[in-house]
């Protein structure tokens, strides 16, 4: 059986969008991500839950290709092609894309200019034409409305001065314009209060998609009340170390994180 | 955006440590014998064709620099100069002074042309960028000689003389003699009493009482010939009510040795005149090992001698080895304005040490320092500013707004401001910042699928924008672009 579903094409004919086998990454001589395997199939929404400081972040960093972690082992495929080592550039071009847990300031450069930026940069680098304005500005009109982004914000630099929420629902907005294979969200829900946590949850669920997958990372439940995942996963001491459906998360809610890291200590 | 694109496709197409401005031009030249003594200075004063005065004050300046030594204050380095190793007269031989652009010879335009500067007027709307009805008039000094000034007719039926300085103190001696040296004194300092001594050419701007120069007016200074010095002065006489917009720009070859430039610049402005002055300096910074470069030492001084005058100085500094330049205000007259908006990159072993004095003499005085340091590579960046308060300034105001953006860990940044008030009703605002390109600010831009050069390109697009906002439009995404080139190849 095991061997059959580790093909790309599964049992039930799903695509397999990612598929993480034996990752290992360290900081130094630190090893942070210690065998993960993960595989997520086209389409489908997986949270990723786990204690603070199991490597959460990390995974989603070395998923977008950042600097400074060692692979020691294993292979990251997506679409079907090994990225370990393509730059974080070329992985956002095609269609990984990161929503952070704390979204970066830029001073001076207006939200509009970083976005278009953005577009183009990736567009380029699939030989894509870059958009026109016009273009741009609808794209950018309809998606904003969505997520109650005003005008007023989209002139303001990156980030600068943005409430919590702003700042989510502006990651979001990026993914939006961005439109990407695979959006991994991380603590998107930490900071917001519920009625911005409604706002930036429809937002997600407006792309869900047959041909997007993502991978929600969160340390609470209730996010998951919003974003109904087809797969739970719990991370520890830098592995899943268990998977099960959208009812696993309601029972780490009742019962805490303390089996898995008692469980990581041993 | 288009503007960061293009910098970023520009900083492409260029090697990295590849200055596109380095090449010589191949022409002879009549050169005073090397070193400096009272003989070379009567040669300088007789290959101008100058008045006697002009001499005379040339040689007091001369005497007096004798006894004067060189400043240390400043926080850079190099080896003792040795100015008796300099030439400090160097011009084409086919130049003999300013003349109609027909007679000019063709490898100096070549010259220019290929430094994107034409100076043929009928090609000159075309290769502005964003001029599409603004014209621009260009002086063009070349080693110790302006070649040619352009649209110097047109310009003269608005009543705005500009010409070479060299040219003016033949056919307006009461104008000069009247203005110069009157904001920086032949004793005002080492180097600027040295360019008083042996200053060759530079450009010479009177805006008559009410009017307004009808278009930008610029100097493009190149330095060509191998050891020698280019000593610019400059003067620029705003008349009541008068206003002028001018711009100065400044390459040289790459050249293992490094060159000194000296430059003074004077501004006068009378009652409710304003002068504009914009500086963008891009001289030869040196190969990627520090080796040569130019020595930009320079004096540059505006007299708001007027009531409510205004002058405004906005520098673009991303060339040469050693910078060290204070473009400054006196603020006289009463409600005048002095403003002081500056862009210093350093990359590789640039040194700058830049910075501006605000000098409140007058009533309801007011100055604004906008300044912004970017230092990568192995550079050093230092802002040095003086704000003063005369015991009569009351209500002056300044505000000082110093940041300092690092990209690596080897650079430095400092900022050195100083302040003097004598009047109680004086009110001095400074803010100071210091931030670094984060890893984590460059990995965001990557995330969304820019390169690393297109992330500090924003980011440091971003950090100047306020400046850049300062410069003529014409100019300013020529500048931009120049800020990014000059910090290529400063993210691994
Ligand atoms: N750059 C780093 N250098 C050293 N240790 C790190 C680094 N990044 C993360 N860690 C450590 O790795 C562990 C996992 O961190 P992280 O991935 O942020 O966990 P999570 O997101 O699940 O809370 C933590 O113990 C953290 O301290
Ligand atoms: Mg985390």
């Amino acid at each position: 059986m095991t061997a059959v579903r580790s093909v790309a094409a599964g049992m039930n004919g799903q695509i397999k969008m990612l598929s993480i086998k034996n990752l290992h990454a360290s900081v130094g001589d630190r090893e942070i991500l210690r065998g993960v395997n993960l595989e997520v199939p086209t389409g489908q929404v997986h949270a990723i839950m786990g204690p603070n400081g199991s490597g959460k972040s990390t995974l989603s960093y070395v998923l977008a290709g950042r600097d400074g972690y060692d692979i020691t082992d294993g292979s990251i495929v997506f679409g079907g092609e090994e990225i370990v080592e393509t730059p974080a550039e070329e992985r956002a071009a095609k269609g990984i894309f990161l929503a952070f847990q704390y979204p970066l300031e830029i001073p001076g450069v207006a939200t509009m200019t970083f976005l278009k930026a953005a577009m183009n940069a990736q567009r380029k680098a699939r030989g894509e034409a870059e958009l026109t304005t016009p273009d741009f500005m609808r794209r950018v009109k309809v998606a904003a409305e969505k997520l109650n982004v005003t005008q007023e914000m989209l002139r303001r630099p990156l980030n600068v001065g943005f409430s919590g929420g702003e700042k989510k629902r502006n990651e979001i907005l990026q993914m939006a314009l961005l439109e990407p294979k695979l959006a991994i969200l991380d603590e998107t829900d930490s900071g917001l209060d519920i009625d911005a946590l409604k706002t930036v949850s429809d937002g997600v669920n407006a792309l869900r998609a047959p041909n997007r997958s993502m991978l929600v990372i969160t340390h609470y439940q209730r996010l998951l009340d919003h974003i109904v995942p087809d797969v739970v996963h719990v991370m520890a001491a830098g592995r899943i170390v268990r998977s099960g459906g959208p009812e696993l998360a309601l029972e780490l809610e009742a019962n805490g994180y303390a089996d898995y890291v008692g469980a990581a200590a041993a | 955006m288009p503007a960061v694109q293009e910098t970023v496709d520009q900083v492409r197409r260029i090697d990295v440590d590849q200055y596109k401005y380095g090449f010589v031009t191949d022409i002879e030249s009549d050169r005073a014998p090397k070193g400096l003594s009272e003989d070379i200075v009567r040669y300088i004063s007789a290959k101008k064709n100058e008045p006697e005065w002009m001499l005379e004050w040339r040689l007091e300046a001369y005497r007096r620099w004798l006894t004067m030594t060189e400043p240390t204050w400043a926080r850079v380095h190099y080896p003792k100069i040795d100015f008796d190793d300099l030439y400090y007269y160097s011009a084409p031989k086919s130049t003999k002074g300013p003349k109609s652009l027909d007679e000019v010879d063709p490898e100096l335009l070549a010259t220019y042309e290929k430094l994107g500067i034409p100076l043929r007027e009928r090609e000159i709307l075309a290769g502005v960028e964003g001029a599409s009805d603004r014209r621009v008039a260009v002086d063009a000094v070349f080693d110790s000689v302006s070649v040619v000034t352009t649209f110097k007719e047109e310009l003269k039926k608005a009543g705005v003389i500009f010409c070479a300085i060299s040219e003016a103190i033949r056919e307006y001696p009461d104008l000069v003699r009247k203005y110069l040296g009157s904001v920086v004194p032949t004793s005002d300092n080492f180097y600027a009493t040295l360019n008083s001594a042996v200053f060759s050419d530079g450009s010479f701007v009177y805006v008559p009482e009410g009017v307004r120069c009808p278009m930008e007016l610029s100097t493009y200074f190149r330095i060509n010939e191998r050891n020698t010095g280019q000593f610019e002065r400059t003067l620029i006489i705003a008349e009541k009510g008068a206003y002028v917009s001018y711009l100065e720009g400044c390459t040289a070859p790459m050249r293992d040795e490094n060159q000194l430039h000296a430059a003074v610049v004077e501004l006068v402005a009378l009652d409710d005149a304003e002068i504009k002055y914009s500086t963008v300096q891009n001289w030869y910074p040196g190969d990627k090992d520090g080796k040569g470069g130019i020595y930009n030492f320079v004096t540059k001084r505006g007299d708001c001698r007027g009531a409510r005058s205004k002058i405004s100085w906005t520098q673009v500094e991303t060339g040469s080895a050693i910078t060290w330049k204070y473009p400054s205000c006196i603020l006289r007259g009463d409600e005048s304005q002095g403003e002081f908006y500056s862009i210093a990159v350093s990359n590789g072993y640039q040194q700058v040490d830049s910075g501006t004095k605000m000098i409140h003499l007058g009533k309801n005085t007011r100055s604004r320092i906008i300044s912004k340091g970017i230092a990568a590579g192995r550079s050093d960046n230092t802002y040095r500013g003086l704000v003063s308060a005369h015991r009569k300034a009351s209500g002056a105001r300044n505000f000082t707004n110093c940041d300092s953006l690092l990209i690596g860990d080897q650079c430095g940044a400092h900022t050195v401001p100083y302040i003097e008030s004598k009047n109680a009703s004086a009110v001095f605002e400074h803010e100071a910042t210091t931030s670094k390109i984060a890893d984590d600010q460059l990995f965001y831009c990557l995330q969304r699928g820019l390169t690393s050069e297109e992330a500090v390109a924003l980011i440091v697009n971003g950090f100047v924008k306020d400046v850049i906002q300062q410069l003529p439009m014409e100019f300013a995404v020529e500048a931009q672009k120049l800020i990014s080139i000059s910090l290529e190849g400063s993210v691994g």
